[in-house]
């Protein structure tokens, strides 16, 4: 057909065609739709801001050879055992269920080879990632599935999940192609049923019940893990000081672009707050404390480059953790699937049926045929060089800024290119000196 | 197994090490709770403290003197863990293995999520007894509160007394047994038929849990199995 623009033709920003085609799907089929992926409607994000790099009232280091350091610890407020990791740049929780056991060992070939960890997810440790992981980072959440206290041993650090940026204040989804026995046999459910995982904890409420249930973690694992609590990104300003209250060493806090595995896209698109306003009230909220930099900050939630990377940083987070950004690495969307993601009614650089379990790449599915279809060795080796990338390019822009550590990064070395941007982020609009909103 | 009684547990280890709350903290019971250097332990002046005993994983047996706190018993494995006295929030929530006996009440999410092992309070249990449970037997001598088995996966609880409202909320496999009222089923929770295998294990719980009601007595709860597949038609996925 001939570019509709070519024919005259206009399309409405209101009902674009992804609109056009929402509406009609809900009205074919009387569901909603689920999907994995993240939010895909802009958002202000790193893009937005600007680096400012040394001239005549900075001293820059010399590219490549200067000493920039790149190392964090995690957890040392409380933790006997805190994580020393080589990158700021972590991979965030994502589950066996969600994705096949290939590609989460591939996640901890990929992190154990440049020095960071992985985490579990909604559905238990499994052998894979434990033996390939040399730091990981287990997951506690509402649902429980496969909780078990010799695996809380067995991990470097305990994440207490509230939230994720993809679906603050919603609960878990796993559909019922994907509930394979082994997902199961894990979740202690029936195999191939549609599995909602619960919204809340099972046995606290509220924030002085979560500082008796850390107290409990940390009796159980004799004070040696790091705990972390990670927050959908939504009143971030209070649920970080309300975290740092109950006691958590690390406070993650993921913003609404986060992926999911499977979640309503009402939901993904419309629930939470992007990363770059999250990250200035959560480092407000540890300053207020006295504690940043002691209670660590992650932040997730988009992360694609190094130059995401040190923003992040430089806004006041300690580390950054991925998860989309590590699927991609390992092959997910891969153009050499192009032909079978057609077939599947996406396309390559679209697809985001994670919920299906029809994953051409082998990454987001169940199937034994589509899993062996990733290597695990090699999609580690993919990652490990992603995360190269990352951290190199983050310590060129810190050196850049006359930075010998990627955690020296600052706002003031930052400015912003939109006035939303400048608010969200506060840090001036370029060129002037205006910050929407400071001093208020 | 079932609960050891207080006589059978002393019997057992007839000279249990003594530890007083009052001159060391929950960190030095637990310390020594993880890496035991005897089989029996009693827990003097606990004074309603959090996480006693919390991650045990050897099979000792350890007699609490009083009132325990939160997460009494927590993820417990093998071990035999006896409160004279009531528990608060989450008593042996996650327990793996091994059995836990209240002989007081029990506070909200007693038994949460836990995946095995036998828990009996002996007198009520509040709101969300067995909530998420993956495995573990209840017994409950008294009441339970709301919301009971709430998202309850597998497992079997058993009350002696009454149920509240919401039992059984988005129940998946667990197995519920209530011999007194019930108020409101939660979300596809329905009375289902007692039938002989149902009596024989009601039979095997209550002896375990030192109880001698008929299990005549009481009538059986589960799910209905209508939240198992995504649709439009219920309008609450």
């Amino acid at each position: 057909m001939k570019d509709p623009a070519e024919r005259g033709l206009r399309e409405s920003a209101t009902f674009d065609r992804a609109t056009i085609a929402a509406i009609q799907h809900a009205a074919r089929t009387g569901v909603y739709d689920i999907r994995g992926w993240g939010a895909k409607r802009a958002v202000p994000h790193f893009d937005d801001l600007l680096v400012l790099g040394a001239s005549m009232s900075r001293y820059p280091l010399e590219g490549y050879r200067e000493r920039c350091d790149t190392d964090v610890v995690l957890g040392d407020r409380h933790a006997t055992r805190p994580l020393h990791l080589d990158i700021p740049v972590t991979i965030a929780g994502m589950s066996f269920g969600a994705l096949s056991a290939q590609a989460k060992e591939a996640l901890g070939r990929g992190a154990s080879e440049v020095g960071t960890s992985t985490t579990t997810g909604d559905g238990g440790m499994t052998d894979e990632e434990r033996g390939e992981s040399k730091t990981l980072v287990y997951q506690l959440l509402p649902s429980r599935y496969g909780m078990d206290p010799d695996h809380l041993r067995a991990a470097d650090a305990i994440e207490i999940v509230l939230g994720q940026g993809a679906k603050p204040g919603g609960g878990g989804m796993l559909l019922g192609q994907k509930i394979s026995d082994r997902v199961a046999e894990m979740r202690t459910l029936p195999p191939g049923i549609d599995q909602r995982s619960a919204c809340r904890h099972p046995d606290w409420t509220g924030p002085d019940d979560l500082t008796i249930k850390i107290g409990e973690l940390r009796e159980i694992t004799d004070w040696e893990k790091p705990i972390y609590v990670k927050v959908g990104a939504t009143r971030t300003y209070y649920d970080v000081k309300l975290a740092v209250a109950a006691g958590a060493d690390v406070v993650v806090v993921d913003g609404m672009q986060g992926g999911t595995a499977a979640t309503q896209e009402v939901f993904i698109e419309h629930v939470g707050i992007p990363i770059l306003a999250a990250i200035p009230q959560a480092a407000q909220a540890l300053r207020e404390l006295g504690v940043h930099r002691k209670v660590q900050l992650i932040v997730s939630g988009g992360i694609r480059t190094g130059a995401d990377v040190a923003k992040a940083m430089a806004l006041g987070a300690d580390a950054v953790a991925i998860g989309t950004a590590a699927l991609i690495a390992l092959g997910d969307n891969d153009p050499k699937y192009a032909e079978e993601y057609e077939a599947l009614g996406s396309g390559a650089g679209y697809y985001d049926d994670f919920q299906d379990g029809r994953d051409p790449a082998g990454i987001t599915t169940q199937d034994p045929e589509l899993a062996a279809r990733l290597d695990p060795v090699e999609a580690g080796h993919r990652l490990a060089n992603y995360l190269r990338v990352l951290t190199m390019e983050a310590q060129t822009l810190a050196r850049a800024c006359g930075k010998a550590h990627v955690r020296h990064l600052e706002p003031e070395d930052l400015v912003a290119l939109t006035v939303e941007s400048a608010a969200m982020a506060r840090v001036p609009l370029a060129g002037t000196s205006w910050i929407p909103g400071a001093g208020r | 197994m079932g609960a050891l009684s207080r006589a059978e547990a002393q019997e057992r280890a007839p000279q249990p090490v003594t530890i007083d709350l009052a001159e060391v903290g929950v960190r030095a019971l637990n310390a020594e709770l993880h890496a035991p250097t005897a089989t029996s332990y009693e827990v003097l002046h606990p004074h309603g403290a959090h996480s006693i005993a919390a991650g045990v994983h050897d099979e000792i047996d350890v007699g609490v003197r009083g009132h325990a706190g939160y997460f009494c018993a927590g993820m417990n494995q093998r071990g035999r863990v006896v409160v004279d006295g009531s528990a608060g929030n989450g008593v042996a929530e996650n327990m793996m293995s091994g059995s836990v006996r209240v002989r007081g009440d029990a506070s909200q999410a007693a038994g949460a999520t836990g995946r095995g092992g036998l828990l009996v309070v002996e007198g009520r249990a509040s709101m969300r007894c067995g909530i998420s449970m993956k495995g573990i037997d209840i017994v409950v001598g008294g009441d339970i509160g709301a919301m009971g088995a709430f998202m309850a996966q597998a497992g079997r609880l058993v009350v002696c007394g009454d149920a509240g409202d919401a039992l059984g909320d988005s129940i998946y496999e667990a197995r519920l047994y209530v011999r007194g009222r019930t108020g409101t089923l939660g979300a596809d929770c329905v009375e289902k038929p007692v039938r002989d295998e149902h009596l024989a294990e009601l039979r095997e719980l209550l002896t375990a849990a030192g109880l001698d009601h008929d299990p005549a007595e009481f009538r059986r709860f589960g799910s209905a199995r209508g939240l198992y597949h995504f649709t439009g038609d219920h309008g609450s996925y």
